[in-house]
């Protein structure tokens, strides 16, 4: 892992700086790279040190399942809360703990691009925050969030594998 | 019960129709073609006795024998399955596969009762030409892509060396048996068995589709097995045909083996080939369907049907050619062609598998009844045992490597479904008669069959108690909710990103990239121009207004549930509400009419204002929903040009103008303006030019405003 974060790191400062990720060219064409890229810095900060870099990549972890009783699957909390709250994070860039709608949109908006009006914006907007919002704030929270997503196998979604 | 007894008197009519039309002199296939379409026999045909005079009544039945059995026999495949259906509690214990088996067994004891003859049998080339592509192909446009070239690595293991390893361990061990029991089956050789082994090993696509759609497992488990059938064709194929040409050849070297294996490859790449063309070629001739939309459908089956020749001339997988090619055409087509020819193609492949597989079980239950069967225990015995030993085995061991590489292993309850359901089926069956005459053949045919029927009677029963029994996880049956689709995108394209700092390039990446290059390239040369746009995220939404347009409370996607009926009609009230609208609708138009001109406020002289009524009243044909209401209103309230929100909305009224059918574009894009409208109309009472049409718009856009306040109201 250490490795990765030396080839990684440029100018060799011991830490990653947003040009390091920016030199990525995939993640430059990914629509939300972005975000991905701030969320790497936390807490405002300039620099990306290899613990903290290490706590994110810990979040796409493959986890262990374990199965004894086929059915109600058992899932450990922490992980799956964890992946999920990563996630959330994306969403939320002021943290203020509720995707607001102008949040969504601007979301949408980078990864459907092009492809749709304005209004279909809109209403794509609206109709997930109608689907979601269990409270009516016309915002969603993490925790209707994780309900929307619970039938969804986040768990394996959310690994990459070879960090095992 | 009344039913029942209907269908029933009307299978045992169809019945004896076979029985009687069929000629004493030797019955022949149900599939040749028509002996002479131009000459006139009048051989068996009756008359009345009218001694040189005009005959009034006539019957010639041998003109038109060959397709009149056909239908015959299609009825009576479809009877049955009718009865299946009506019959009470069978559909819920026996797998319909099962009883149209049995129904075949019955028809077949009755000819050969009555006629003391071999019934008709399937011949192998009406199999392999006729009766399995249209299965094979509906199999393949309905494939789950995303989840099949997610397992891709798991399918592609188990079928390749999953076969490699049964045909195998079944040709060896069965010469060990025969040579065990010398005395009776010491003149079947090694190469007997290999090739007894190639075609008995193969897990049969069309019985597992029949035994597990009605299973409903969950989706993973499902394309495993499934991808598994239908890849392991290429295995199967060059196997099979391997070992028959060593069978002529006088001896057998390393380097024909060595041959054999690249041979694999050849045929399952090639296949691939022809079918990636043929699809490409489908999906850009249904880019120009735009003028003759009736027979935008027979273009997919043509295509398709194309690709399986070909490759089946080349000595390539036919299979995996259909399979691929319909996989291929299927986004592209759908962009390009019609929504009412959408629905025709998918109908047509569901109604044409269905027929085919029923026929094939039919026949495989006709076909058993014969005088050519020879028996011997321990032959049959040992083959059921080694395959099952065999097939357990071999996917014990190679799911213990593969799940090592998976993110998501595969658990033993899902092994065990996976090796219970390796069902046999009808390729066996055509297989064993295509292989030349030697003195233990009929041995052969008959293990064949025997295995078959244990498959599909003990296996395909029980496999659904057992699903049930081991809480194997289950379908899940909603279509997902937009948030859901939404939330995975992201999900999707941040692991991607993640990837790409790791530096990992795993599958997200390379869907990424395979997106971008279809995005770029395939997409901009294949779907029509107006058609372009279309992500997931907007599709599952299209999709969710669409059925609420309907009203209509659908527990799960059509695709999910492709044998049973369809999706239910719109009911008869929507004639009441079509004729509501289009009053309404004509005072609207009234009003407008002489009001103003969209011509002088829009500069989109593209719009032919003719055609707008015209256009108006055919999507209320098509749509009757009260979006519609919604859509007018709000392409008349949007009319300053220089909002750019106006021209997104025009843009896209244009575009349906000009292609009238395009209606579902277009009413989703109106659900989505409906909401947004009430505010739309205040803004644009600035930008309007005259007074006179500021005010008349004015009223017009309040009573659009009351209205769509109205139908918010009611949402």
């Amino acid at each position: 892992m250490f490795i990765l974060f030396e080839s990684l790191d440029r100018d060799n400062r011991g830490c990653l700086s947003p040009d390091d990720f920016e030199a990525l060219g995939g993640l430059a064409m990914n629509p939300i790279g972005g975000r991905i890229m701030e969320a790497f810095f936390s807490s405002g900060q300039d620099t990306v040190d290899f613990s903290s870099f290490v706590r994110i990549l810990a979040h796409f972890r493959p986890t262990d399942r374990n199965r004894n009783k086929e059915g109600a699957q058992q899932e450990l909390p922490s992980s799956r809360t964890r992946k999920l709250k990563f996630a959330f994070q994306l969403y939320d860039m002021d943290r203020d703990g509720k995707i607001s709608r102008e949040e969504l949109l601007q979301v949408l908006r980078a990864m459907l691009g092009l492809q749709v009006t304005e209004e279909q914006l809109q209403s794509i907007a609206e109709r997930a925050i109608q689907e979601a919002d269990l409270d009516k704030d016309d915002a969603i929270s993490f925790d209707e969030f994780k309900k929307s997503l619970e039938k969804t196998d986040i768990d394996t979604k959310m690994s990459v594998s070879f960090l095992k | 019960m009344a039913a029942l007894w209907t269908l029933s008197l009307l299978l045992s009519a169809s019945l004896l129709g076979c029985l009687a039309m069929t000629s004493p002199d030797g019955s022949p296939l149900p599939h040749n073609l028509p002996p002479s379409l131009g000459t006139n026999i009048s051989d068996g045909s009756l008359s009345v006795d009218l001694p040189m005079a005009l005959r009034v009544f006539s019957m010639d039945y041998h003109h038109i024998q060959a397709p009149f059995e056909i239908v015959l026999w299609i009825m009576l495949a479809s009877l049955a399955k009718l009865g299946f259906h009506w019959s009470g509690r069978v559909p819920a214990v026996v797998p319909e596969s099962c009883v149209l088996i049995m129904v075949g067994l019955l028809v077949g004891g009755v000819i050969y009762g009555v006629r003391h003859s071999a019934p008709p049998t399937l011949s192998a080339d009406a199999f392999f030409l006729f009766l399995l592509p249209p299965i094979v192909l509906d199999a393949g446009y309905f494939l789950p892509g995303r989840l099949f070239f997610e397992n891709l690595g798991t399918i592609l293991w188990y079928a390749v060396l999953g076969t490699l390893w049964n045909v195998l361990g079944i040709g060896l061990s069965l010469y060990g048996v025969c040579l065990l029991a010398q005395s009776s089956l010491g003149d079947v050789s090694l190469l007997h068995c290999l090739l007894f082994g190639s075609l008995i090993a193969a897990v049969d696509p069309v019985a597992v589709l029949s035994v597990f759609q009605e299973m409903q497992v969950n989706e993973q488990l499902h394309i495993l097995v499934f991808g598994e059938s239908l890849l392991n064709d290429a295995v199967t194929v060059v196997l099979y045909k391997l070992f028959e040409s060593f069978l002529r050849l006088p001896s057998v070297s390393g380097l024909d083996v060595l041959l054999g294996g690249c041979r694999v490859v050849v045929v399952g790449i090639g296949g691939l080939c022809v079918g990636l063309f043929f699809g490409l070629l489908a999906a850009l001739t249904s880019r120009f369907t735009s003028r003759a939309q009736v027979i935008a459908p027979l273009f997919v089956f043509l295509y398709s049907y194309l690709s399986y020749l070909t490759s089946e001339m080349l000595h390539f997988s036919g299979i995996m050619a259909i399979v691929t090619c319909a996989a291929t055409m299927k986004q592209y087509v759908e962009a390009n062609v019609s929504e009412r020819s959408n629905t025709s193609i998918q109908y047509f492949l569901k109604m044409w598998s269905s027929v085919s597989e029923t026929l094939i079980f039919i026949f495989l239950g006709v076909s058993t009844i014969q005088d050519i069967h020879m028996w011997s225990w321990p032959f049959v015995c040992s083959t059921l045992l080694l395959c099952l030993i065999w097939r357990a085995t071999g996917v014990l061991l190679l799911t213990a490597f593969v799940n090592k590489l998976r993110r998501n292993a595969v658990t033993f309850r899902d092994q065990f479904i996976i090796a219970y359901g390796g069902l046999r089926g009808a390729i066996c069956f055509s297989l064993v008669f295509l292989i030349d005459d030697f003195p233990k053949k009929r041995l052969f045919i008959t293990t064949t069959i025997v295995v078959i029927l244990f498959t599909v009677f003990v296996q395909g029963m029980t496999i659904k108690p057992l699903v049930e029994l081991l809480y194997v996880k289950r379908k899940k049956r909603a279509l997902p909710t937009l948030s859901e689709e939404i939330h995975s995108r992201l999900i999707d394209h941040l692991v991607a990103g993640i990837e790409d700092v790791v530096g990992y390039w795993g599958q997200h990446y390379w869907k990424d990239k395979f997106e971008q290059f279809n995005k770029k390239y395939l997409r901009r040369f294949l779907i029509r121009n107006d058609r372009q746009a279309s992500s997931s995220i907007l599709r599952v939404y299209q999709e969710l207004e669409r059925r609420e347009q309907r009203g209509v409370e659908e527990e799960a996607p059509p695709i999910v549930d492709p044998r049973s009926q369809g999706r239910p009609l719109l009911p008869e009230e929507m004639e009441s509400i079509r004729r509501i609208l289009s009053r309404n609708l004509q005072n609207f138009n009234n009003k407008q009419t002489p009001a103003y001109s969209r011509h002088t406020l829009h500069q989109d002289t593209s719009v032919d204002r003719t055609r707008k009524p015209l256009y108006r009243h055919q999507s209320l044909g098509e749509r009757y929903s009260y979006n519609t209401i919604t859509h007018f209103q709000g392409e008349d309230g949007g009319l300053s040009e220089p909002q750019r929100v106006r021209t997104g909305l025009s843009r896209s009224h244009t575009v349906c103008s000009i292609s009238p059918r395009s209606t579902l574009l277009d009413s989703s894009d109106s659900a989505g303006p409906a909401q947004t409208r009430s505010t739309d109309p205040k803004a644009a009472r600035e930008d309007l030019v005259s007074p006179k049409h500021k005010e008349t718009v004015e009223r017009a856009a309040r009573k659009h405003l009351s209205f769509v306040l109205e139908n918010e109201k009611q949402q």
